[in-house]
C-alpha cells in the first residue's frame, strides 16, 4: 500500500520535473509545455510503451497531462479497431471528453461566481 | 555606436533584467508538488473503489479525475492555485490540475469583457492549443492503427 504511494510519488514528481527542467533550460511557456506533453503521451500509447507505466505507477502516470495525450490515443486506438475509419474522428475526444467537459463546465460556474484577484506578486 | 556594440549592450541589459529563478530548489518543489498532486489523487481512486467495489479501474480514473479537475477550478476561483504555481512551476502545470487551472484562469479573468465574447471566447486561450494538437495526434495514431 505504502510502496504503491511510494511509485505514484516518484513517476508523478519525476514526470513534473522534467517539465520543470525543461522551463528551466530553455524558457519555454507552460502552454508549450502541456502540448508537447500531451503530444508525447499521444505517442508513447501509439507505441504500446504508456500502459505499461500506467499499471506500475497508476495515478502517478494518469494524473499529469501526459496521460491525457494517452486517453486521446487510446480513444481513438480502440474506435478505430470497433469502428474503422469513422473512430479515427470519434474515437480521440469520446475518450477524453469526461475531462474536457468537467474542465468547460467547472471553469464557466466558477467565473460566474469569483471575481479575478488583483495580482501581488 | 555601431549597431554590433548597442544590440551586445542591450542583450547584456536584457541578461541582467530577466528575473534569475534559482534552478536546483524549484527542481525539487516542482517534484515534490507534482508527486503529491498525484497521490492526492491516487487517494482519492483508492476511496472511490473502496466505496463503490464493482467500480473498474477506467471508470475510478475517470471520476478521479473529474473530482481533481473541479478542486483544481474551485481553487483557482479562490486565487489560491496560483500561489502554488509561483513556487512549485512546473508541479502545478504538468497535472491535470494545470490544465483545469488553464481553462478557469483566463475565463475568470476575461470575464469583465463580457460572457459570450470574454469569458466562453477566452477560456480556451491556453487549452484549445492542447486540445487541437491531441486531437490532431490522435486522429494520426488512429489512422496509422487503421492500415496496419
Amino acid at each position: 500500500m505504502l510502496w504503491m504511494y511510494a511509485k505514484v510519488f516518484l513517476v508523478g514528481g519525476f514526470i513534473c520535473l522534467l517539465g520543470q527542467l525543461l522551463i528551466i533550460k530553455t524558457n519555454i511557456t507552460s502552454s508549450r509545455i502541456l502540448v508537447l506533453f500531451v503530444c508525447i503521451g499521444a505517442v508513447l500509447e501509439g507505441l504500446g510503451l504508456y500502459q505499461p507505466i500506467i499499471d506500475w505507477a497508476g495515478a502517478g502516470a494518469t494524473v499529469p497531462i501526459v496521460g491525457f495525450g494517452r486517453s486521446l490515443a487510446k480513444g481513438a486506438i480502440e474506435a478505430v479497431r470497433e469502428q474503422g475509419l469513422l473512430g479515427v474522428f470519434t474515437g480521440g475526444l469520446t475518450a477524453t471528453s469526461g475531462g474536457i467537459a468537467a474542465a468547460v463546465v467547472f471553469a464557466f460556474i466558477m467565473a460566474l461566481i469569483f471575481n479575478s484577484k488583483t495580482k501581488k506578486f | 555606436m555601431d549597431i554590433e556594440e548597442r544590440n551586445k549592450k542591450y542583450n547584456e541589459y536584457v541578461q541582467a533584467k530577466i528575473p534569475k529563478t534559482k534552478n536546483f530548489p524549484t527542481l525539487i518543489y516542482a517534484f515534490v508538488v507534482g508527486g503529491l498532486i498525484c497521490c492526492i489523487g491516487q487517494g482519492i481512486m483508492d476511496l472511490l473503489m473502496l466505496i463503490f467495489p464493482t467500480m473498474s479501474v477506467e471508470s475510478a480514473t475517470a471520476w478521479m479525475l473529474i473530482v481533481i479537475i473541479f478542486v483544481a477550478s474551485l481553487l483557482t476561483g479562490l486565487g489560491i492555485y496560483d500561489r502554488i504555481g509561483v513556487f512549485a512551476g512546473a508541479g502545478s502545470i504538468v497535472p491535470i490540475t494545470g490544465f483545469s487551472n488553464s481553462i478557469t484562469s483566463p475565463a475568470v479573468e476575461f470575464k469583465r469583457e463580457g460572457i459570450i465574447f470574454g469569458l466562453c471566447a477566452k477560456m480556451f486561450t491556453v487549452a484549445g492549443p492542447v486540445i487541437v494538437n491531441g486531437v490532431a495526434v490522435s486522429i494520426v495514431i488512429g489512422l496509422i492503427y487503421l492500415f496496419l
